[in-house]
């Protein structure tokens, strides 16, 4: 995702001219942008125009920092709107005086309650708690087998048999887990409609007499503008006290979590990564306000990469980027920059653009261990060597593997890497204008030096 | 085929159902008397946005509106309803296409994300195609969500469709090669094969996708015949990320919208159709075995901008 709405504001700015503070007229066009990113990421049209609102009156009258660009300080202000707006992170389900904690799920066909469902019971093992699940969806064909197999594989029980209906299951189990000791008791319930009354009252009657604890709603990361109709209508018949979003392993960029926190002003709970019964996350509103500009985790990026690249060498590197004399001993300083920001992965993980990076240099991705024993490698080469890689034949590379206490292979591993870097550092340098934010990074010159 | 008549009223009742949700839909803005001006224009693109149809597609429309209003062929907001039916019905009218059927036997394969309704679809479209008089075979290849086997194996006892399939966590290429074994054996008409759900960015898992196709293309050139890319109504924009990436990844002969008995609207499919030139070959729209229906784009844009 190039077109990233950081990227587009710095085209406005720069067309604008002119800076030092944000008045009502050179944020409007900004505010448009805004406006276009928050329902390409399916936020609600009409959230998306309370929230372009909020902005305008947050940003007018503010003096640019003198570290940022108006852009930067257009996209800081929506960024700290958003995280304010999606809530505190952590949000915890307190756990009943009287156990057994009831916590009952419910969600459109397909939203991912039973895998939830699952994931919830696995975290509160491991949390040392003994979970209990009743399996309340006799709607959907094999979803109480589903249920069974998921319990049996993070061991915990499961309740609730054919031929009962929902809120006898869910009572009986209620009794099961108070007289065995069970807690929480999580409640799978059946996928529904919103518009659906009959089934909606059955939610209901569940509510009512099993009394849960937390009502949990359980929505797709994917969802679009209707996400404000399904959880006001799930809010407004049953009552939501927090949320889980699934799916959020794809590439969706979950909008729809700030529409259903608009309409209800409940807390997101957990967030759901994966389809293994691990993959439940605590929420972080400030990743999801990143995910859903577009941005990737470029703030926390930025602030990594200032904290730990060293501003006088970065400028010297850009430098020889420009007059292509990239060398193995300026790789090597690249490789201790990146190793002080963390692990590579990650690092590229938080660009918007990281998935196309990864894609470039496969084999950049690897471990830490790696760039050690690429650190030893170039220190066993002579200084002419690491200025011009092109010598270094046959016997030289044996010398070298001996005196990192590496085999050939590994050198060959990277003078291979070294090339597709310098390779792919060309094809950079020529989106530099296209990507502002990049210029924070190791290697690329600051805007405005 | 019997299944393919008779779907616009249920989608009219269907999507009638959905417009009362929807907070002054677009016939409260075009009823109206009202000059045409920015701030009708306004609304009318937050309306089209509303259905999901994409911020860039919106403006796109309501550009296109404003240059008829700028040639003075449009004056009153009344006029504007007919012009926006009239761009998306040309729009979707290639899209609206039968499915290929006409081997014996005929592949259809499901794909999709988790819980886009694979399951469910197969069950309902191996019922109306033998219900229209086909002998129809099912092949569970999802074998790996829980019970997901055990889900298709219910409702092949339900409609009366044999199901092949094995042990959970088996290798679905495995289940796919005794399936056409069998369909082509037994000289049957239609094999619809379930595979699990999986998200397009899982890069191991759409290899597995593309594996599967490439079993049934081994055993049956030309197979499988129909490549059916399942989407729930209510996804919103990722969901044209979805379709452009197992487009790439395993040529969509189509796509097969579902859940559109709630309030969703499915509006991406029309960015589908304009970027990528899949077509919709089928539409579920409720729960019942004859709610799945072909795709009819004149009933589909009555839903999306009210009817004429």
């Amino acid at each position: 995702m190039l077109d990233s709405l950081s990227t587009r504001l710095q085209a406005i700015f720069d067309k604008l001219g002119g800076r030092g503070r944000l008045s009502e007229e050179n944020i409007q066009e900004a505010l448009r942008e805004v406006r276009v990113a928050l329902l390409e990421a399916d936020v609600n049209f009409k959230v998306v125009r309370a929230f372009v609102d909020r902005v305008r009156t947050r940003a007018v009258g503010q003096d640019v920092l003198v570290s940022l660009t108006p852009a930067q300080q257009v996209v800081k202000v929506v960024h700290g709107e958003l995280v304010e707006l999606l809530g505190g992170s952590g949000h915890r389900l307190a756990m009943a005086s009287h156990p057994p904690t009831v916590i009952m799920l419910m969600g459109l066909q397909g939203s991912g309650k039973t895998t939830t469902a699952a994931k919830l019971a696995r975290l509160y093992t491991k949390q040392g708690q003994h979970p209990l699940l009743a399996a309340a969806d006799t709607q959907r064909p094999a979803a109480m087998e589903q249920l069974r197999t998921l319990g049996a594989q993070v061991g915990v029980p499961v309740t609730g048999a054919p031929g009962q209906t929902p809120l006898e299951i869910c009572r009986a189990a209620r009794e099961e887990a108070a007289a065995r000791g069970l807690t929480p008791l999580i409640l799978d319930t059946a996928g529904r409609l919103h518009i659906d009354e009959a089934l909606l009252g059955e939610l209901q009657a569940i509510r009512r007499e099993v009394a849960p604890h937390h009502v949990l709603l359980v929505v797709d990361a994917m969802t679009g503008q209707d996400a404000v109709t399904v959880a006001d209508r799930f809010n407004q018949a049953v009552g939501i006290d927090a949320v889980i979003l699934t799916k959020l392993d794809g590439d969706s960029r979950g909008g729809a979590a700030l529409s259903v926190r608009h309409v209800t002003g409940r807390p997101i709970a957990f967030v759901g990564v994966g389809e293994k019964t691990d993959a439940l996350e605590p929420f972080h509103p400030d990743r999801l306000a990143s995910r859903i500009l577009g941005m990737g985790d470029v703030l926390s990026l930025v602030e990594k990469a200032q904290a730990v690249v060293d501003q006088t060498k970065a400028e010297e590197l850009a430098r020889k980027l420009r007059e292509d004399s990239f060398s193995l001993e300026d790789f090597r300083e690249q490789l201790k920059q990146l190793r002080q920001m963390g692990p590579l992965d990650q690092i590229l993980g938080m660009l918007p653009f990281g998935k196309m990076l990864k894609g470039a240099p496969k084999d950049l991705d690897g471990e830490s261990a790696e760039l050690g024993r690429f650190d030893a490698i170039i220190g066993s080469m002579t200084p002419g060597e690491r200025r011009n890689p092109e010598v270094i034949n046959g016997s030289r590379r044996q010398r070298i593997a001996r005196g990192s206490g590496t085999s050939v292979q590994d050198v060959n591993r990277l003078l291979k890497q070294y090339a597709q870097l310098r390779k792919v550092m060309k094809q950079f340098k020529g989106m530099e204008g296209k990507l502002p934010r990049l210029k924070n990074l190791p290697g690329f010159p600051t805007p405005r030096g | 085929m019997k299944f393919l008549s008779g779907l616009g009223d249920r989608l009219r009742e269907g999507l009638r159902r959905s417009q009362e949700y929807l907070a002054g839909g677009l016939g409260a803005v075009l009823e109206t008397d009202r000059p045409i001006d920015d701030a009708l224009l306004e609304e009318l693109e937050e309306l089209l946005i509303a259905a999901d149809l994409g911020a860039a597609l919106a403006a796109d429309f309501t550009n296109r509106a404003r240059e008829e209003v700028m040639f003075g062929t449009v004056t009153r907001a009344g006029q504007l309803r007919p012009l926006f039916r009239r761009f998306l019905v040309d729009m979707l009218s290639p899209a609206a296409q039968p499915l290929n059927l006409d081997h014996r036997p005929a592949v259809v394969l499901l794909l999709g994300v988790n819980g886009s309704g694979k399951t469910t679809t197969a069950a309902k479209l191996a019922s109306s195609l033998k219900g229209s008089g086909k002998r129809v075979l099912l092949a569970a290849a999802d074998t790996f969500r829980a019970a997901a086997i055990e889900q298709l194996k219910r409702w092949g006892e339900r409609i009366d469709v044999e199901v092949i399939r094995q042990a959970a966590g088996s290798d679905p290429g495995a289940v796919v090669f005794d399936a056409v074994k069998a369909a082509t054996a037994r000289a049957l008409d239609v094999l619809i094969v379930d595979t699990a759900g999986r998200l397009h960015t899982k890069t191991n898992l759409m290899d597995e996708l593309v594996k599967l196709r490439r079993v049934i293309e081994r055993q049956l050139p030309g197979a499988p015949h129909e490549t059916l890319m399942v989407l729930d109504a209510p996804t919103g924009q990722n969901g044209f990320a979805q379709a452009r990436v197992f487009h790439e990844a395993i040529a969509l002969t189509g796509v097969c919208l579902t859940k559109l008995d709630g309030t969703a609207k499915g509006g991406i499919v029309v960015r589908i159709v304009r970027e990528l030139k899949v077509p919709v070959k089928l539409i579920g729209l409720g729960e019942r075995v004859e709610d799945l229906q072909t795709f009819d784009p004149q009933a589909f844009v009555d839903a999306l901008v009210g009817e004429a």
